[in-house]
């Protein structure tokens, strides 16, 4: 390949809010219920009734608007688009097109190269997700769940100001940070909570127009985002490289097979028949709102990790992967206020914490154990009332059931035994038992008191701290 | 005593002096609907058990002194696009034959709180779209005064019902003249009060920045204690308005002394029928005869009104009526391939020509390349001829003119041209425009002897202003 070809991307991100009630109904937006329990005459599109804005929900997009540097539209509408699709009961989605909330922010974004650049964000609106289409297969019918009618969504629309796949990662990651940060959703992208289509296309190194653009849908993962991006990068190259050209279309990645297929044209696009949805009066925030957003906003990690290095004596390694993760520096947070040494709660959460994570394939914002049962278990190391390995098993078992330590410990009878009556009684066993490595200890093979330590350990069930049989098992030896 | 002629302030006050009760009202309305409803056809559905259940219901309320304002006990006819629970609810379209809401609309649970009896729903155009209610799925409504004539449109059955007493009193919906233009057509009183003073809630949309639902009565005192029963705060309507004047029954004096009556020149052209135009004069001398300064004035962008309310109108209907398609309730079509051909073929067989009319339409104004150049120059229009209103209410307290150009048509001569027909709203439409309230009371009748409306409207939130007007006007029979 002769020609240098660099790769232009712009990102259409749809994050569901974390408000307890649906957009323009008072349904609740829990996951999971049974199909069709969480619907109302408004949701399911039925013909009279209205819908009334969730104020949560436009609070929840200026604060986005707010954290991405946007200027928030002072006097903004809804809009009707309208589509013909059983999943959405009016026939017609709420959205906002001509006057959305937020509009020309952007982020800072770390780039490969350890540089800093911005990605410019076009507009940010308001919207109603839809419902979920079952195909019965058996039954050779469709059935319609509306329980997801009626969510609300977020749609933040960057401008085409990523060139690579590792930019895009960074830019979602800095969007889920600051949602996260707000606390105004969780940004679960296996979940369907964050969902990003990328527009992609190619150039000419040193062109001054784009190319052809296409916009890929169903990415469902970080690593599906990044090979759709560069399968899709080199498919459109292969297209110019053979004298064909870019076809503007929708296309849906298929993550088992690693490639994508066309969905429909632009010759198809639809004319959505956009208007202002005359049954919700236009919103105008308030200079009085905007304040209070404003003042309701969080500490954001740049500030976090700042504050950190100042009150808290753990790595700056630490520090970048705790406050990565908003439920991490929560709990972070939350232990040390209940007295926890933070340089402990630091390694519980570095070590064990995301060990386990990853082998559950848990996320941060599920995690089950309470900072109070973290703090306690690091209370019962330091007063020496469990040992070291005892803590692990039971920080196993708090993480998957987040037991409390201190009862946990009681009835599983875990403490280290404090008598030191019946350590002695064990450890002189131990040394009647093993004359040979008795022996060796006493001709100065120093190895020989490991295993020593460790036969009292496993006659103990563990409950000994293993520096006190240590001494004691010399103090007995040199007799 | 006969029910059959009583108002509504008039039956509820019998009925609390023990004098009839509120099963007896209902049975009597049922019988004279069993009577009469062949020839009129006002009613698609009536809810003879659902009315008589009431009925007892409210007597009980009413024997206990839990219930005793001016519509407790009193039987009532709504139109049939406002949403009664377990009800058919049809529009009077094919497309909901079979269509029972799962919900109550806002305005019709505030009727049942004040203790009326519903006896069912009353026939209309198509979603409301028509002036004839020739363009129901369910045949014509007759004009009581002369069968061989239409009642008007779209609250046609509504109107109807009142003036063939086969109900006390009713409610419909007005987006373009709705109520006022068929009061008019049928001899009755009728309001359309200021947009967002009635919820909205459960009124099946037509034109969702125009529809409002109010009285057709056969009186003013009846209208304003309807009025008053029908308005409420609703947060389920974002439109909805918060109001302290609503005791509208207040304004029931005989006083328009030093009233400020404006009369619009335009409303008095060409296209207007000798008999109304000299009708209507007249009634503007009654009130100049009891000491309203009455005077003539150029409104102005009349002739704009009605294609900016049928670009609009039909905008958000094309885009309202989506939900019909098949899928969720209502009429499917027996066979289809796949599912375009499924929607396509049952909006095709489920609406009628008035209705798919109005929806290419709207569908048109709103599609890319033309959406600037029709709708949105629409609302600049509707913009503006608020602003004619603003002018006119700096002057006059109230504008006063005839309701439509001429009294009722003869069924079948309207809709062949729908032109002419749209051209018939013209007094009416640009009250929706600008969001007023504005009335239709009896002044008299041609030489055929159909009757006639004049129409007075007020600025937004002044329904007081002309309920005094329209009482005192009424007052010069003592009729009521």
């Amino acid at each position: 390949m002769s020609r240098q070809y660099e790769t232009v991307i712009g990102l259409e991100v749809h994050v569901e809010l974390a408000t307890k009630t649906k957009i323009f109904c008072g349904c609740s937006t829990a996951f999971g219920a049974e199909a069709n329990t969480q619907t109302c005459p408004v949701c399911t599109g039925m013909p009279g009734s209205l819908p009334v804005l969730n104020r949560q929900v436009l609070e929840y997009a200026i604060a986005v608007g707010l954290a991405t540097n946007c200027d928030i539209t002072r006097y903004a509408k809804f809009d009707r688009k309208n589509y013909f699709y059983p999943d959405n009961p009016q026939n017609y989605q709420i959205s906002q097109l001509y006057l959305p909330i937020c509009r020309n922010g952007g982020v800072e974004i770390e780039t490969q190269l350890g540089g800093k650049k911005i990605v410019g964000i076009h507009e940010i609106h308001m919207e109603e997700d839809a419902g979920k289409l079952i195909h019965d297969e058996w039954e050779d019918c469709s059935l319609v769940d509306y329980n997801r009618s009626g969510v609300p969504l977020i749609e933040i629309v960057s401008e085409p100001d990523m060139r690579s796949a590792g930019e895009v990662i960074a830019y979602l990651e800095k969007l889920r940070q600051l949602i996260q940060y707000l606390g105004a959703s969780d940004c679960k992208l296996q979940e369907g909570s964050m969902r990003a289509d990328v527009n992609l296309s190619v150039r000419e190194a040193g062109a001054q127009t784009f190319g052809t653009r296409t916009e890929m849908k169903n990415l469902n993962s970080f690593k599906a985002i990044t090979r759709a991006i560069e399968r899709e990068k080199e498919r459109q190259i292969d297209l110019i490289e053979s004298g064909e050209s870019v076809v503007q279309e929708t296309r849906r990645w298929d993550d088992a097979k690693g490639e994508s297929y066309a969905m429909r044209s632009k010759e198809d696009a639809q004319d959505y028949r956009y208007f202002p949805d005359p049954d919700l009066t236009p919103i105008c925030v308030s200079e009085k709102m905007l304040e209070e957003i404003r003042a309701g906003q969080p500490e954001f990690r740049t500030e976090k990790m700042a504050r950190y290095r100042e009150e808290f004596d753990i790595p700056d390694y630490d520090i970048e992967i705790i406050t990565g993760e908003k439920p991490l520096a929560d709990l972070f947070e939350a232990a040390v206020a209940m007295g926890a040494q933070p340089k402990k709660v630091s390694n519980w959460i570095m070590g064990e914490t995301l060990r386990l994570m990853r082998e559950c394939e848990v996320d941060a914002s599920d995690l089950r154990f309470s900072p109070a049962n973290l703090a306690k278990l690091i209370l019962l190391t330091d007063t020496k009332q469990i040992n070291s390995s005892v803590a692990k098993e039971v920080f196993e078992v708090m993480f998957a059931e987040n037991v409390d330590p201190e009862q946990y410990v009681e009835e599983k009878g875990l403490k280290i035994a404090g008598d030191e009556g019946a350590l002695r009684k064990t450890v002189e066993e131990v040394i009647a038992g093993n004359p040979q490595s008795v022996e060796d200890y006493r001709n100065g093979k120093e190895k020989a008191i490991g295993f020593l330590v460790g036969q009292t350990m496993k006659a103990m069930k563990g409950k000994a701290d293993p520096g006190a049989v240590n001494q004691m098992l010399r103090e007995l030896l040199q007799n | 005593m006969n029910v059959l002629d009583m108002t509504a302030t008039q039956l509820s006050a019998a009925i609390r002096a023990g004098e009839t009760t509120a099963v007896e009202a209902a049975e009597t309305l049922l019988a004279q609907i069993e009577k009469e409803d062949k020839k009129y056809n006002c009613y698609v559905t009536v809810d003879r058990e659902g009315a008589l259940t009431q009925a007892r219901a409210v007597q009980e309320k009413i024997e206990a002194g839990e219930l005793a304002g001016p519509l407790a006990g009193v039987p009532v006819a709504v139109k049939d696009n406002i949403c009664t629970e377990g009800l058919l609810t049809t529009c009077s379209s094919k497309i909901l034959h079979n269509f029972a809401p799962t919900y109550t609309a806002e305005a019709v649970k505030n009727l049942q709180k004040a203790g009326a009896v519903i006896l069912g729903k009353t026939n209309m155009d198509e979603f409301a779209m028509g002036s004839t209610t020739e363009t129901s799925a369910y045949g014509p409504t007759k004009n009581p005064r002369n069968p061989a004539h239409v009642p008007g449109g779209s609250s046609g059955g509504s109107a109807a019902a009142v003036a063939a007493g086969e109900c006390i009193y009713a409610i419909g919906s007005d987006t373009g003249g709705s109520i006022r233009q068929p009061a008019s057509y049928c001899g009755v009183v009728g309001m359309k009060p200021t947009y967002g003073t009635v919820s909205r809630y459960g009124l099946i949309a037509y034109g969702s920045s125009l529809d409002q639902i109010g009285p057709l009565t056969k009186s003013v005192e009846d209208c304003a204690a309807v009025l008053e029963a029908l308005t409420s705060h609703d947060t389920k309507d974002s439109t909805s308005v918060s109001r302290d004047d609503t005791d509208f029954t207040t304004a029931l004096a005989e006083d328009v002394k030093g009233l400020r009556i404006g009369i619009p020149n335009d409303y008095l052209g060409e296209g207007l029928n000798d008999e109304v135009r000299t009708a209507v004069l007249q009634a503007a001398e009654v009130l100049a005869g009891k000491g309203a300064v009455v005077e003539r004035f150029d409104l102005s962008l009349v002739e704009y009104a009605i294609p900016a309310y049928y670009t609009i109108a039909a905008a958000e209907a094309s885009s309202n009526l989506e939900r019909f398609d098949g899928i969720k309730y209502g009429y499917r079509t027996e066979e289809y391939a796949g599912l375009h051909n499924m929607y396509k073929k049952s909006r095709s067989e489920g609406f009628g020509e008035e209705v798919k009319r109005r929806i290419m339409l709207g569908s048109f104004v709103l599609s890319s390349g033309y959406y600037d150049a029709y709708y949105l120059k629409a609302l600049k229009v509707k913009a503006l001829i608020k602003k004619a209103f603003d002018e006119a209410f700096s002057r006059y307290d109230l504008i006063l003119g005839p309701v439509a150009p001429a009294t009722a048509p003869k069924l079948g001569e309207s809709l062949a041209d729908p032109i002419q027909m749209y051209l018939g709203d013209i007094y009416t439409i640009a009250v929706n425009l600008a969001g007023l309230p504005a009335m239709s009371v009896p002044c008299g009748e041609d030489s055929r002897g159909l009757p006639i409306g004049l129409q007075l409207i007020g600025d937004c939130f002044q329904e007081k202003k002309l309920i005094r007007a329209a009482y005192t006007y009424e007052q010069r029979e003592k009729k009521f």
